[in-house]
This record gives structure tokens, C-alpha cells and sequence, in this order.
């Protein structure tokens, strides 16, 4: 008989006495099965409280280990809601593919979005430069939200990508005109989220707000989920121009002068826009050898401990050819 | 083929490799900290040291920091305020100073920092970064000592329940390393911690610009023999010898239903653990089942446990909706009314019994603030006379509660011991509440009286068949009850009573009434005084045949 001592004695906390140590008592999960916990918890919470809500895929690695967590968190029931790819028309051919599969496999429905203005005013990355981005991902995703009504979207964004991305909620607000006010958002405490919108805004929810990239790499490995096969080094055709390694996807590829194309052994760390996504070299065949270079191109510059000795300097060098962007 | 094989064996290689750190870090834990500091007492240096000596820094944040650097005209060296964001920058910026979350990890674990900087809204960010914490770092800048501030954090940290704290005084290399100046200080600080309740602290004196005791000992301070920074936080234990022991509960965030001959019941683990067999009662509605399977993508479970995110299946069809806590006996308090601590955060002042909406778990309910018994002046650390709590303000009230909640004391459990409140208008989250108590009330009373029963009969042996035919029956509908017979109340807890059948009543009532809150169902086979009220039904003898099983399946 496990009884509760009566409460009303106990007379409202006085100031000198206050709460009790709190017991904070993992059940011995690893940092992964907590990280997965917490996204499967968000994941709940997001669809018990909103009206309609989607999961932005893009088809990339984080995307990959959040749909894979929508799994999780329902099953057995497929997840309920559908996935929605903005589509550019220029990604690279290996994520339609992949793209496809995945949502055939995964019993929800495939929302494809795009814009039909950028179509019709054959908007493209080699001609437009910036306003390929605004018009395809930005409007086009605005116009998809709107079109379908969703009021509340999943998307894989982390917090240690960016300085901006470290202060966003989890559960993210948008005014009705999908403008984010970093000044006005709700304190966010505990695993509590306050899902209650006002008229016109949507909500965007990150469930793997606290992964770090390598958080995802692992889990990516340790649960065996499928990537796009471009985050593993090839023989692929590529072009050298502004410091990038581009890979000439297809045949919509433009050819400055002097420019060849040259069979380089390369993988991608992002994926996007196949014309604007720079490869890096290297010869990471693997997931393993993946973050094997990853790991070795952190360790080996302060600890002195190096996995990869003769790779590290190298990695690094590499990177930055690569050119941070 | 020579190449193929070569290639093989690399990979191979990396595979093993990259298997053998995956399992060194698989037991890896997650420790959740807070810094607090006032400005320029070197929070953002201590972080940036620490995401920057920990091993895992990615290859491409430490070349933004290079090149920085070397933007910001440094002396060459590595800024590592930079790593996090600069005071200035932010408000060039036009951010909000506001929580930010840094990540870094170690062989041993992985760390998430709430980083707080600012004075601006600081008990409010300081509260919502402390709401996740495990360990709290209070930085205190060795020339200056313990200041106000100082105390304010320390207060905020202990109120959010945080029980690790480690006192970090930085810059000794400002006070010429002295131990003279580091022990004066601990000295100071075990003062204001006794007088807020902190019951240890761990002080380590640093100085995170030259790195001294953050991540290795360094040459300084050789009369210093605990351990560096990054060692403490490595070795922290955290999650007390109470893992396990605190009863069941979890709350229900999504029932899943995909087809007719599936009913599962979506939740995290709040605490304790749970296996399939085993009864738990539905709060608040109080009906109990047992549990059939522990459903995970992964296969069903033997046990799972607290923060586990787990579906459950019920051996009965109970009603059971989101909002409701799945609790093993004694699981957690029902009450329509709370007394609570309370951060305000909202921008407009609190409105004496305007109603807010308080969500806490996945229960959502109206709240009125009844009373407001004290505001408490942080700095000071004394109690105010007070009938509003403006933007960070901390206080004390009593709340009602338009409908009866399962809740725990924040004592006992954060889970479900924390709340927020939402402004009805503007839908804001305007406060952050711990619950310190229940109190008594009316409805409180009713809700637990349903699980009393009283044995009625004319003789001893005649209230004992019927209690226990009465506990039969319950149990048949999933429910377990106690029986407490006559004869131990007389010789047990009523021994002093010599023979006064009112006092035994009574006394009776109370034991059961402080069972029925730990959740117990209990059947007292003893006397009631004709004319005597007693909490609870009397199952008479018309009980025994008459009622069908179904009516006692609660
Ligand atoms: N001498 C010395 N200076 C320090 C130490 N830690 C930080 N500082 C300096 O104190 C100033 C404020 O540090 P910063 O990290 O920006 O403080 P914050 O406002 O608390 O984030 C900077 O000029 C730092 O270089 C230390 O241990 N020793």
C-alpha cells in the first residue's frame, strides 16, 4: 500500500521552506532515447491539438529522422497527417526518387506543391538567383499552407544549425501572413506547449529542435533509416565554379566557358537545389565513414585524439574549400 | 580487385570504428544545465570554453569561429564569447535577449544548456530555462563576490526545483588565484544558500578566459584539489535512489484508435514504471483497469519507465480520454483547487479572479486566481503584502480550478507539479505555477468519497461477508479495494478509544478519507452510529443479490 501523506497540513509552502528536491529520474535512457522521447511527445501533442496539421518534408536527413519519429509516435497507426514536399523542380534526381518511396511505404499522403507563378515565369536558379529560393520555397510553401488550410506544420529544423534557430520555440508561431515575431514568442516550460492560436496564425513545430547534426546522423545509423544516397561519397560529374562543387544532375545544366565536367568522388552534407548545392570531396562510401569524417575533422585540431590521423587535416582542409556558407 | 579489396577493408574499418564509439556513447547520459550570471561575469566565455574543449564541436561552427575571430580583431587567440551570441550583437539584431539552447558533448554525454543572458525579463527566462534543468551553474565574478543577484538566482534555481548547483567563481585570475578570496566567497555563498533552503552546492574557482578548471586543472590554483568543470558535469548524478519507487503515472496525450479492435492510449511516462498486468485507476473519473500491452514501434515491452514515450492498452474498455492520468494507487492527488508559486511572465498584470486557462500534462481547465497570500520580493528574499504579480514577479496563491485535475505537488514531480496559464484573450502563456498543495475542499471530499464504502449489518460477521463479497465484486470490475475489518480498528488504530462506537466511526472516516486521496479503494466493516454521517455510501443488505455486476464497474 503505497499511501500519500494528507497535503492540507502541509500549509502552503513558506518562503524559508521551500519545495523538496524535485527527483529527476531517467529511466536510465541514453541522450538518444531521450532526444526521441521528447520528439515523440511534441509529435503527440501537435496532433491532439491542431485542426490540420502536415509534416514539411524535404527529403533531406533531418527530414528522414523526423518521419521516422512520426512512425514511432503513432504506430500502430500510420501517422495522421499527410507529408507536403514544396517542390522546386530542381532537385536532384536521386531525392525524387527516394521521396516517392518513402511515401508510398509510409501509408500517409504525398502533397507535392509547385508554385504555379514560378512555373509560369520559369523561374530557375541559373537565371534568378535569389528569387529562385523566395519564389519556389517560400511563396510556394506559403501558398501550399493556405491552399490545404494547415494550421499546424512540422518541420526538421535544429537548434545548433544557427544563432536565431537556438532561441526558436518548439512549437513556433506564424501570423497570418506566416511572419515570425522573434520578440513575441511564448516562454515555452517543461515538456508543456501552448498550442492555442489566435485567428489566422499557424504554428510551426520542430520536433527535433534539441538534436544536433551528429545526434541525427547516429540515430539515422543506429535505426537503420533510409537517405537520400547523395550523403555518400561516388564517382559523380561535377563542375567547379564560385569555390563549389557542383554536380550536373542533368542536361539543364549550363556550361560557362572553360568549365568541364569532371568525375570527382564527392558527397553532399545538405541537400537541396542540385545547382546550388555544393559537394564536398571525400571518399565516405559508408554512413560509418561519414561520421567518421565528421568526428575526426572535430577531434583532431584540439584533443590531440585522433581517429583519423592521416584524414584529419585533410578533412578539414577540405572544408574549408568547401566554403562555409 | 586489388582496389575493391582495399576499399572493403576501409570501410570495414570505419564501420568498427565508428560501432565501437557508437557503443562507448550509447550508455551516454543527457544532462540538461543552466548558467545564470549577471552581465560581464563571463557566461558567454565559460560556454563557448566548454562547446569549444568538448570534443564534439562540428568542423564547420569551429570555422565560423575562426574566421570571427579574426573579424572581431582579437589577438589572435579564439574568442569563444563568440561561439554564443554576443549582448550587443542580439540587440543590433533586434532579438529579444530570451533562452537560447547550446548543445556540446563529451564521451560520457551530451549536454543541453539553457543560456539566459541579460537582466531584461530575467526571472522569466531564468524560470523557463530552469523548468528543463538539472544542474544549475551560478557564476559569480571573483572580485565582485556574492551579490543581489546572486541570491535571486539562487532562489529561482531552488524554486524550479533544481538540486544540483555548482558555484562558479570565475576570473580567480583577477584575484591572484588566491584560495584567501575563493574560500571568503564559498563562505558568503553557503550563508544565502542556507537561508533559501539549497542543501549543497559544489564551488569550483576558474577562470574561463585562460580556461583554468573548465576543462582541465591547469597550473594555477594548485590548492584547489576537486575536480575541473567539465569533469563535475560529467560525473553529476543525476536521478536520485527515488528512480522507480515513485508510483506510476502518465498522462494521456492521444488515444489511438486506426481500427475497431484497436484502442491504445498515447503518453509519456511521468514516473515510476509500469508492466503489463498491472491495475492503475483513471484519474480523475477514479474507474481502474488493468494494463494488457505496452505498445512500442519497437515490440511491446515487459516494463517501461519514467520519460519513456509508450502507447498503452487497457484489459477493459474504460473510458479514458486525452486529459486523463493513467496512475497506479496513490498515483496522484484529485483537487479542484491548488496552492501554488507562481512566476508571472505575462506583459499585463494578473487580474484577481479573472479566469485563465491552466494546462498542466495534457489537462486543460479554467483557473481563477482566488488569492494572492504573498509576492515575494526576490532580492530580499521576504514576503510582500500584495493582491496583483506583475511581469516577473514570484508569488504565492490559491487557484480554483473549474473541474477536478490529477495532479502531484512540483515537489514530487515536475511533470505534474508544473503548470502554465493562458491568457483567454490574447492566448499568451502568461505564467509558469508550481504546485506546493492541495487543499481541502468540498469537491475535493466528494471525489474522493466514491471511494469509500461502508459494510452495513447487525453483527460483526455479517458486515464482514458483505465486505467481503463488496471487494469481490470490485475486483471482478478491475477494481481493487481494501477491507479494513472491525476488529483491527478496535485493537489497531482505534485501541485508545475504548469502545465508543462514534469515535470508532470517526476515526474510521478519516483513515479512509486519507486513503481514498492516495487513491485506495477502501471498505470499512464497521459500525455506523444510527444518525452519523459518514463520507462515503453504505452498501446495505439489499446490495448483496440485487445489483447486477455491471453496476459496480465504476
Ligand atoms: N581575466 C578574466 N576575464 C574574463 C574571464 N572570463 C571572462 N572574462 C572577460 O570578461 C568579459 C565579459 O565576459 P563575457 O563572457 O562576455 O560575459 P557575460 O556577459 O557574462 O557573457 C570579457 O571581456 C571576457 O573576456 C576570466 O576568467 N578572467
Amino acid at each position: 500500500l503505497q499511501s500519500r501523506p494528507a497535503q492540507s497540513e502541509t500549509a502552503c509552502c513558506a518562503l524559508r521552506t521551500p519545495p523538496a528536491p524535485t527527483s529527476m529520474t531517467h529511466y536510465n535512457l541514453s541522450h538518444l532515447e531521450q532526444l526521441e522521447a521528447e520528439s515523440i511527445h511534441i509529435l503527440r501533442e501537435v496532433v491532439a491539438e491542431a485542426a490540420r496539421p502536415v509534416m514539411l518534408y524535404s527529403i533531406g536527413k533531418d527530414s528522414a529522422a523526423m518521419l521516422h519519429l512520426a512512425k514511432k509516435a503513432f504506430f500502430p497507426a500510420p501517422p495522421p497527417f499527410p507529408l507536403l514536399h514544396v517542390d522546386t523542380g530542381w532537385k536532384f534526381r536521386e531525392m525524387y526518387a527516394l521521396r516517392d518511396r518513402v511515401a508510398a511505404s509510409s501509408g500517409m499522403a504525398l502533397i507535392v506543391h509547385r508554385n504555379p507563378e514560378a512555373e509560369r515565369l520559369g523561374i530557375n536558379p541559373f537565371d534568378h538567383g535569389p528569387r529562385h529560393t523566395d519564389m519556389w520555397k517560400t511563396e510556394g510553401l506559403k501558398q501550399a499552407l493556405d491552399l490545404h488550410g494547415f494550421d499546424a506544420a512540422f518541420g526538421g529544423a535544429r537548434r545548433d544549425e544557427e544563432k536565431s534557430r537556438a532561441k526558436e520555440r518548439i512549437f513556433s508561431f506564424r501570423s497570418a501572413s506566416h511572419r515570425w515575431d522573434p520578440k513575441n514568442q511564448r516562454p515555452e516550460l517543461w515538456s508543456l506547449y501552448n498550442a492555442r492560436k489566435n485567428h489566422g496564425e499557424s504554428i510551426r513545430i520542430f520536433p527535433i529542435s534539441n538534436w544536433t547534426e551528429l545526434d541525427v546522423w547516429q540515430y539515422i545509423h543506429a535505426e537503420g533509416i533510409e537517405v537520400v544516397p547523395l550523403y555518400l561519397a561516388a564517382p559523380r560529374p561535377t563542375v567547379e565554379r564560385d569555390g563549389l562543387i557542383l554536380m550536373v544532375d542533368d542536361d539543364r545544366f549550363p556550361l560557362r566557358e572553360g568549365e568541364a565536367v569532371v568525375e570527382r568522388s564527392v558527397r553532399f552534407r545538405t541537400l537541396g537545389c542540385y545547382p546550388l548545392t555544393g559537394a564536398v570531396e571525400s571518399d565516405a562510401e559508408t554512413l560509418p565513414q561519414v561520421i567518421r569524417e565528421m568526428i575526426a575533422a572535430t577531434t583532431s585540431e584540439r584533443e590531440g585524439r585522433v581517429i583519423d590521423r592521416d584524414g584529419g587535416a585533410a578533412s578539414m582542409e577540405r572544408k574549408k574549400q568547401e566554403g562555409y556558407f | 580487385m586489388a582496389t575493391n579489396a582495399r576499399t572493403r577493408e576501409i570501410a570495414d574499418h570505419a564501420r568498427e570504428e565508428v560501432d565501437a564509439w557508437f557503443e562507448a556513447s550509447g550508455d551516454k547520459g543527457l544532462l540538461r544545465l543552466l548558467t545564470c550570471g549577471s552581465v560581464d561575469d563571463g557566461k558567454s566565455t565559460l560556454v563557448g570554453r566548454l562547446l569549444y574543449d568538448s570534443r564534439l564541436l562540428l568542423d564547420d561552427q569551429l570555422a565560423t569561429l575562426e574566421s570571427e575571430s579574426r573579424k572581431a580583431g582579437g589577438e589572435g587567440g579564439l574568442d569563444f564569447a563568440l561561439l554564443v551570441d554576443g549582448l550587443a550583437a542580439e540587440r543590433e539584431q533586434g532579438i529579444t535577449i530570451d533562452v537560447a539552447y547550446r548543445f556540446f558533448a563529451t564521451e560520457r554525454r551530451k549536454f543541453i544548456v539553457a543560456d539566459t543572458p541579460g537582466h531584461e525579463q530575467y526571472t522569466r527566462n531564468m524560470a523557463t530555462g530552469a523548468s528543463t534543468a538539472d544542474l544549475a551553474i551560478i557564476l559569480i565574478d571573483a572580485r565582485k563576490g556574492v551579490l543581489t543577484q546572486t541570491r535571486r538566482h539562487s532562489f529561482l534555481v531552488h524554486l524550479l526545483g533544481i538540486r544540483h548547483i555548482v558555484l562558479a567563481v570565475n576570473k580567480m585570475d583577477l584575484v591572484g588565484h588566491e584560495q584567501a578570496r575563493f574560500d571568503e566567497i564559498v563562505a558568503d555563498y553557503a550563508e544565502v544558500a542556507r537561508e533559501i533552503g539549497v542543501a549543497g552546492f559544489t564551488a569550483i574557482p576558474m577562470s574561463a578566459k585562460l580556461g583554468d578548471n573548465v576543462v582541465i586543472q591547469g597550473p594555477n590554483m594548485a590548492w584547489y584539489q576537486g575536480p575541473a568543470l567539465l569533469e563535475h558535469l560529467e560525473g553529476v548524478a543525476v536521478g536520485g535512489p527515488s528512480a522507480g519507487i515513485a508510483p506510476f503515472c502518465m498522462a494521456v496525450q492521444w488515444v489511438n484508435r486506426p481500427d475497431q479492435d484497436f484502442r491504445g492510449y498515447a503518453g509519456t511516462i511521468a514516473s515510476g514504471r509500469v508492466r503489463p498486468g498491472d491495475s492503475v485507476t483513471i484519474l480523475p473519473s477514479g474507474r481502474t483497469t488493468r494494463i494488457a500491452r505496452i505498445v512500442t514501434a519497437d515490440g511491446d515491452l515487459d516494463e517501461a519507465g519514467t520519460d519513456q514515450a509508450v502507447t498503452l492498452t487497457f484489459a477493459d474498455q474504460v473510458d479514458c480520454s486525452r486529459g486523463d492520468l493513467v496512475a497506479a494507487a496513490g498515483g496522484a492527488n484529485v483537487a479542484d483547487a491548488i496552492d501554488a508559486s507562481l512566476v508571472w511572465m505575462g506583459e499585463a498584470a494578473m487580474v484577481p479572479t479573472r479566469p485563465y486557462w491552466l494546462k498542466l500534462g495534457t489537462q486543460l481547465v479554467s483557473a481563477r486566481i482566488a488569492r494572492v497570500d504573498a509576492v515575494v520580493d526576490v532580492n530580499a528574499l521576504e514576503d510582500r503584502r500584495g493582491f496583483t504579480l506583475r511581469l516577473n514577479d514570484v508569488g504565492r496563491v490559491r487557484i480554483d480550478l473549474d473541474r477536478p485535475i490529477a495532479a502531484l505537488p512540483y515537489a514530487e514531480s515536475r511533470a505534474l507539479g508544473g503548470f502554465i496559464l493562458i491568457d483567454k484573450a490574447t492566448n499568451a502563456t502568461v505564467a509558469a505555477g508550481m504546485i506546493g498543495s492541495f487543499p481541502e475542499t468540498a469537491a475535493a471530499a466528494q471525489i474522493h468519497a466514491d471511494r469509500i464504502y461502508w459494510a452495513a449489518g447487525t453483527d460483526e460477521e455479517d458486515r464482514a461477508a458483505r465486505a467481503s463479497r463488496l471487494q469481490a465484486r470490485l475486483g471482478l470490475g478491475g477494481r481493487s479495494a481494501f477491507v479494513l475489518g472491525e476488529a483491527e480498528m478496535r485493537e489497531g488504530i482505534g485501541r485508545d478509544l475504548g469502545g465508543d462506537a462514534t469515535a470508532l466511526a470517526r476515526r474510521a472516516g478519516d483513515v479512509a478519507r486519507l486513503m481514498s486521496r492516495a487513491g485506495v479503494t477502501i471498505i470499512l466493516a464497521v459500525p455506523v452510529p444510527d444518525g452519523f454521517s459518514v463520507p462515503g455510501s453504505i452498501v446495505g443488505p439489499e446490495a448483496d443479490n440485487a445489483r447486477p455486476v455491471e453496476d459496480w464497474i465504476i
